[in-house]
């Protein structure tokens, strides 16, 4: 158990300590981010860091270090701010010099004269948790942390956040009564901190708030604290729509929280730097400190995936942890598929197709062509919360989905696209602002006859856009703005899906159950939490293996692809060619080998053929599909 | 104001000379109309001395650690004037509203402002405290600039008109005499190729440097034109600074200084009326006195110095000054911005008259001062927020856009580039394949189909815009329109996006999903002012760029036929809601089109195949089909071409996207820099050209080419010539354009029952074998009919049984049908159901 750690604690301390060192020599800066770099760096270290992902707000020490999961929703302008300045000791007339950084408000005092302030740039990013993120990610996050959290303050707590007290045990260590929900390292399945993470959440923040404040949070539904991120250092390499472990400095100051009110329009009148922001954008990019923490950025890690289970950081750790499950892999593969094929109620095809889908990922993009997406349309599907049920096993399973149920009346409604706002001067989320690797669960069955207003019709291109090229054209009103995404794109349907996609299977069951329900369940309920988190592991890692095709079997592919055209050109395409090499490339990967073997490509043919004979079917079937 | 702190301040700037006058605060217009003013001095010492009498306190603004002082630019200085008849105006926009508190000037005794003091013991070399600007030198040296500044070969819209041969700016004042606008604007690219200093200094010290110009200026006009009226003096106002580009790059350096910045308008504000002078009026003595506004704050005067009395005096609003004032805000123009983050976003200033010259969407460029003010101190907290606000001042406006309503010059997509970027395009254009590496860099993940991609290699590049709109023709079309046909499947909309994602201004549309106003323009009621606002559509926005439309062949009948006046005319009337007008749409037309059953019909010609109404396809120069070869080797090459895009390496991918970007600049200098002309030989192979292709039908008595396929010709030549970086167009620029055209043509106007290319296809959707056999059946059915005696009337049936007796080739119905037709219209029978009757 670490004890007091003065960089976690007052992290402030140390910068001004090596700032006062200095002698305004400017090479301090870099000085302290290889400080904390370092102390990060330790075995574990990172662990005792408090999240503001796990820990309500008022529990956490301001100007303390803290660490946020986030992903960047909208990036602010640029600000000029007093990276060195000079204050004078009114009783003294003392000059001294002060350092800025990593701080909102300066110092009492401030000679604005002063020819010794310089000017510093910095940018803000609004950073909202990862979107989608599943509950048992967040749960296990929260497990894993180690952090002794101490209130700050004689912090009452108030109605509704009573069941802090009941779960946390006082501490004598301190006089003050303290709490500390996470002192020590839970166990699996830790009760208490998913009933922590409800209330904690700052959306359901009491109503005394001055107004509704919007968090902005790209699906309906989320909660967790947003957070304005003051970032130093490094500004171009961040993009809208990372994935982050952000390390900084909390800042909650009530200064920051300059609210419309007390503004007197008199002033405003006359005074023309009040006058630039009108109150929407004040609200956004302003807001209370106490609901939008500002934090100071420290360090930052892009996070290549959000799975707890697997190790973070590309360190020796992760490779040894890769090469020892690399062992296991085509065991977990046979348990997963064996378990995919009960849930979708026997059909080991769709199953296989199902579980090729969850492990796709865009892995890289040539010119507009994204590579390695698979974009699954399981057709056929049984009505009646059959696929509610399907989602929740998929949730269970990926670190973060979600179900989008394409019902008339959300698709006229919801807003998927982000849109700038140029009033309030920021970028209003919409449904598809999601981190990369996220499975979208489109519930076509959900989908009713009527009529598309446009806003639906502008919903359903993009969700087109999204499918087959990636990407998602943000509304700057004026102009769009086109972002890569990367999105595991499910679409479940009655009959082919009215969106585009690289595979459609059509399910077939072959048990029928009488409840459906209780069927899921019972399977659901029949895996150990092991076994569940051995495929979590698992679908999490195969994607982000590397793969690549010998010359050899480069040439068989040819010669393979040249043979089917010869018996019937009409049959295979170039498109059926990319859709074969996408499945032969995740099938390999499905198996833990990172090359195309023959049989590889052999099975991937195979299965596509069963593929295509079962639509071919449906087709004759139904006859008068297109 | 005048404080005994900065008396050392003046004294290094050798003033004591000058005795000290209270009324530190009065306005320069008044200053100039009491006729209490001094004539303006000449020799530079008491030139910089006329102002230190009358505002000491104006010297003393720190300029945030960096400079410890600026001037304040209402003062005297500026705008004294030997003339006392024009009122001067207070520029805002150079910030006489901020004055900063004064600064104890003995802590501070800068070494610069050492070596200018023993200058200034000669009594000539003055400066500007702060700076290094020498008052009497800079005007000088403006003047100079004015009068001798030649620039032959300029071709900025705004000197048409003007002899080149002669001082610009000299011109320029003589057409503000006669105009009496009184605003002198000054490329700052001329100022820097003629005096590199003067514009060094003019970009770091503007608020220093322009009065001084506008001083300048004004004694140069009045003396030329001592009768001009003008409502206000003369203000200089300098565009196109070199200093910054793009909003992204601005950081702390540049605060105060002089910056042009690209962007897009997207709020403006209500007009704010700002107070510049305070009028208060003592209650108890009628004693009025004015107090100028200091940074948004009014000092009012607590004693009225004519009866003594305390705080009798009250604020007069209506015969206080204001100025207007607008807050616009401008956010980074797509184009330059990486990828991956959000647009930036700036507030900008406009004072006076600039304001609501702009409107939300516009693109501008600005050119202003850099400012940055910290945040408001509150009394009430102790400690303030140690973020600064930053605006621009706007000097000056400059639309980009401007052009796509009134059609000039193209300098708006002016790119900059780099010495060494130009250094690689020309190597590159060297080399004698450049030609097909450009086009084998398009699209590389698209496989083969190497003429489709030349074809649209050439369509980016563009012909040579020529105007004949003095003979009466108006422009002629510079931009190739390309259609591409073909099997769902063969990666068309692939090409479509890749085009879109190369060229700065595509728009990429899909036929289902748009209609002829999404297309156009549309009218709609700003929610807000209740105005009518005309919104521009995908045609009109690609302007100068490609319009991709995909699915072509689903387009609504409506919709498309808006496309026939944008595609030769290159214009698009609007006359909605009360609004008539015809925009621009300059824009080539890359269009994908499906076959109406779904898989191409090989016995089909194309217009059957893609039902799209040959006065449109004829719009299109080069007409490609993209079908399934379906042979071995194709497939092999294909399969190999798949196999190699799932696993080439990384480093690899990391080389195409280098020649994207490369790929993006050739064009784009290309676009700009290069306007090929046909030379002699070219024009004659043309000639041949052309006689060879009307010569081909000729023979079976069709006709294969029209005059809209020669210019199609000349454009591709000129569009290959481009691709050379070549000026003239010579004959292998033809040979080329004419094989691709052969080809397009080869693949889109075959006629599938001769066999035979026959351009009547596109230009009369019916292949001149098929008009002949049409007729000959007519003829046939009517020697029958004949044949048959006088009989008035026919059954239906069995005219046509009897025809398909007759005839040795196979009539269909719908043959006989048309027979029939023709026969009606020759009024020679009628139809009526399922009798014939003749006439």
């Amino acid at each position: 158990m670490p004890s007091s750690h003065d960089w976690i604690n007052k992290p402030l301390g140390v910068v001004e300590a090596m700032f006062a060192q200095s002698n305004s020599n400017p090479e301090w800066e870099a000085k302290v981010l290889e400080y904390f770099k370092g102390q990060l760096r330790e075995k574990e270290s990172h662990s005792w860091v408090p999240s503001l992902n796990d820990v309500p707000l008022h529990y956490l020490k301001p100007n303390s270090l803290v660490k946020f999961r986030c992903l960047v929703q909208d990036m602010f302008d640029p600000e000029f701010y007093m990276g060195v300045y000079e204050t004078v000791d009114p009783s003294t007339k003392a000059n001294v010099l002060r350092c800025g950084k990593y701080k909102d408000v300066t110092e009492c005092g401030v000679d604005l004269n002063s020819r010794n302030t310089v000017t510093a740039e910095r940018q803000t990013f609004y950073c909202v948790p990862i979107p989608g993120e599943s509950p048992w990610a967040k749960e296990s996050y929260g497990c894993s942390s180690q952090a002794r959290v101490v209130p700050s303050t004689s912090y009452v707590p108030s109605r509704q956040k009573r069941s802090y007290e009941e779960d946390d045990d006082d501490m004598d260590t301190q006089p003050q009564k303290q709490r500390e929900p996470h002192t020590e390292p839970h166990g699996n399945g830790d009760s208490k901190r998913q009933e922590t993470e409800a209330p904690s959440s700052q959306t359901t923040a009491p109503s005394d708030c001055s107004s509704h404040l919007d968090l902005n949070f790209p699906l309906p539904g989320e909660r967790g604290p947003a957070c304005l991120v003051k970032v130093y250092e490094g500004l171009d390499s961040f993009k809208l729509n990372d994935t982050l472990e952000i390390y900084g400095i909390l800042s909650v100051n009530p200064v920051l929280t300059v609210l419309g009110e007390e503004k007197d329009p008199s002033l405003l009148l006359l005074n023309p730097t009040e006058s630039m922001e009108t109150p929407e954008e004040q609200r956004a990019h302003d807001p209370p400190a106490s609901l939008v923490p500002r934090l100071h950025m420290l360090y930052a890690r892009p996070l290549q995936h959000n799975n707890p289970l697997l190790p973070s950081a590309p360190t020796e750790d992760q490779s040894a942890f890769v090469s020892s499950f690399l062992v296991e892999m085509a065991s977990v593969r046979a348990e997963l598929l064996a378990y995919l094929t009960h849930v979708l109620l026997g059909d080991g095809l769709a199953a296989e197709y199902l579980l090729l889908h969850l492990i796709s990922n865009v892995y890289t993009r040539r010119d507009v062509l994204p590579l390695g997406k698979f974009t699954l349309n399981l057709s056929g599907c049984p009505l009646n919360s059959y696929t509610e049920r399907l989602y929740q096993i998929v949730q269970q399973l990926v670190p973060c989905s979600y179900r989008l149920s394409m019902s008339l009346h959300t698709m006229n409604s919801m807003r998927l696209v982000p849109k700038k706002d140029y009033v309030a001067n920021r970028l209003v989320s919409g449904a598809l602002q999601l981190a990369r690797n996220t499975s979208l669960f489109l519930d076509e069955t959900q989908l009713e006859q009527g009529q598309l207003d446009s806003s639906g019709v502008r919903n359903i291109t993009a969700l087109g856009n999204l499918i087959s090229w990636q990407k998602v054209d943000y509304d700057f009103s004026y102009h769009q703005m086109e972002f890569p995404c990367n999105i595991n794109v499910l679409v479940t349907s009655e009959g082919r899906s009215l969106l585009p996609s690289d595979c459609q299977v059509p399910l077939q069951p072959q048990v029928t159950p009488p409840n459906m329900e209780e069927y899921l369940t019972t399977i659901h309920m029949a895996q150990f939490t092991s076994q569940i988190n051995k495929f979590r592991v698992y679908l999490s890692l195969a994607r982000t293996l590397d793969y690549s095709i010998s010359d050899e079997v480069t040439k068989a592919v040819e010669d393979d692809f040249v043979d089917m055209r010869k018996d019937d050109p009409q049959s295979v395409t170039a498109e059926d060619l990319h859709r074969m090499l996408v499945v032969a490339r995740l099938l390999s990967l499905s198996l833990g080998q990172t090359t195309l073997s023959r049989d590889g490509w052999m099975r991937a043919k195979h299965i596509d053929m069963l593929r295509r004979s079962r639509t071919e079917q449906q087709k004759s079937l139904n006859g008068n599909e297109p | 104001m005048s404080s005994p702190t900065s008396t050392p301040g003046r004294r290094k700037r050798n003033r004591d000379d000058i005795p000290a006058t209270p009324k530190s605060t009065r306005r320069r217009g008044q200053d100039s109309s009491n006729g209490d003013l001094r004539a303006m001095p000449t020799s530079p010492a008491t030139d910089i001395a006329s102002p230190a009498v009358h505002d000491t306190s104006l010297f003393s603004s720190p300029r945030r650690s960096v400079l410890p002082s600026e001037v304040d630019m209402s003062s005297p200085l500026m705008y004294g004037t030997p003339s006392s008849r024009v009122e001067a105006r207070q520029r805002p926009d150079l910030g006489s509203i901020r004055k900063a508190p004064q600064v104890d000037l003995h802590s501070e005794p800068p070494s610069a402002d050492g070596a200018v003091a023993s200058e200034q013991a000669l009594g000539q070399k003055l400066v500007i405290w702060g700076t290094d600007v020498n008052v009497g030198t800079c005007k000088e040296k403006f003047q100079r600039f004015l009068q001798r500044f030649i620039d032959p070969t300029s071709n900025e819209d705004e000197n048409a008109g003007l002899d080149l041969n002669e001082p610009l700016y000299m011109q320029k004042l003589e057409e503000i005499s006669v105009v009496g606008e009184p605003v002198l604007n000054v490329n700052c690219s001329h100022v820097q190729s003629f005096d590199a200093d003067l514009y060094r200094q003019l970009i770091s010290y503007p608020q220093e440097v322009i009065p001084t110009f506008d001083m300048a200026v004004n004694e140069l006009f009045f003396e030329r034109f001592p009768d001009s009226i003008l409502e206000h003096q003369i203000q200089v106002r300098p565009y196109n600074a070199l200093k910054t580009r793009n909003m992204r790059s601005l950081n702390p350096e540049d605060i105060d200084q002089m910056i042009t910045i690209s962007g897009m308008v997207i709020r403006t504000s209500q007009l704010i009326p700002e107070m510049q002078e305070a009028f208060f009026q003592c209650q108890v003595c009628a004693f009025s006195t004015c107090v100028e506004v200091d940074r948004g704050r009014i000092a009012e005067p607590a004693v009225c110095r004519n009866c003594n009395t305390t705080h009798s005096l009250a604020l007069i609003h209506n015969r206080s000054a204001f100025s207007d004032k607008q807050m616009i805000k401008v956010q980074e123009s797509p184009d330059d911005m990486p990828a991956g983050q959000t647009p930036h976003t700036t507030i900008v200033y406009a004072h006076n008259d600039l304001v609501d010259k702009v409107q939300p969407g516009d693109r501008i460029n600005i050119t202003g001062i850099y400012r940055a003010v910290p945040m408001r101190e509150n009394p009430r907290q102790s400690n303030v927020k140690s973020v600064y606000k930053t605006h621009i001042d706007v000097i000056h406006f400059r639309k980009t856009d401007e052009k796509r309503l009134h059609g000039l010059d193209e300098d708006s997509d002016q790119k900059l580039f780099t010495e060494e970027r130009v250094q690689i395009l020309k190597e590159l254009a060297s080399k004698p394949d450049v030609y097909d590496r450009l086009s084998s860099a398009l699209a590389p993940s698209i496989y083969e189909h190497e003429d489709i991609k030349k074809g649209i290699l050439l369509q980016l590049f563009g012909g040579t815009r020529k105007d004949f709109s003095q003979t009466g023709r108006g422009n002629f079309r510079a931009e190739v329109n390309i259609l591409l046909c073909g099997d769902p499947g063969t990666s068309k909309s692939q090409l479509l996006q890749y085009v879109f994602n190369l060229v700065p201004r595509g728009q990429y549309t899909s036929g289902k999903g748009s209609s002829a106003v999404g297309l156009t323009a549309y009218v709609m009621k700003d929610p807000e002012t209740k105005q009518l606002v005309l919104q521009t559509g995908a045609l009109v926005l690609s302007d100068n760029g490609i319009c991709c439309i995909d699915e072509f062949d689903k387009m609504s009948d409506s919709t498309r036929s808006v496309l026939h006046e944008v595609m030769e005319q290159q214009t698009l009337s609007i006359a909605k809601a009360g609004i008539i007008c015809q925009l621009n749409a300059r824009t080539s037309v890359l269009a994908a089109a499906n076959p109406v059953e779904s898989q191409w019909n090989p016995k089909k010609t194309t217009i059957e195949n893609i039902q799209l109404p040959h006065t449109l396809l004829s719009r299109f120069d080069l007409i490609f089909l993209m079908l399934d070869p379906q042979d071995e080797a194709y497939d092999r090459r294909l399969a190999h071409h798949l196999v190699a895009l799932y696993y080439q390496s990384e480093e690899q991918i990391e080389e195409e996207f280098l020649d994207m970007a490369v790929l993006k600049d050739y064009i784009a200098y290309a676009r700009t820099y290069i306007n090929p002309r046909l030379n002699e030989e070219a024009s004659q192979a043309l000639i041949e050209a052309y006689v060879d292709m009307r010569k081909i039908g000729s023979g079976r008595g069709m006709v294969s080419a029209y005059p809209r396929q020669l210019e199609s010709l000349i454009r591709l030549a000129e569009a290959h010539a481009k691709v050379r970086f070549s000026d003239k167009v010579e004959t292998i620029d033809v040979e080329e354009a004419k094989r691709l055209h052969r080809e397009a043509l080869k693949q889109s106007a075959t006629d599938p029952r001769t066999g035979f290319v026959d351009i009547s296809i596109i230009t009369t959707g019916m292949s001149a074998t098929a008009r002949k056999r049409k007729e000959e059946v007519a003829q046939a059915l009517k020697k029958m009919i004949q044949s048959k005696g006088k009989t008035p009337a026919m059954k239906y049936q069995q005219l046509f049984d009897d025809l398909r007796g007759q005839s040795e080739a196979a009539i269909t119905k719908d043959m006989f049908e048309e027979a029939l037709r023709a026969l009606a219209d020759e009024d020679y029978l009628t139809v009526t159901g399922k009798t014939v009757r003749l006439l």
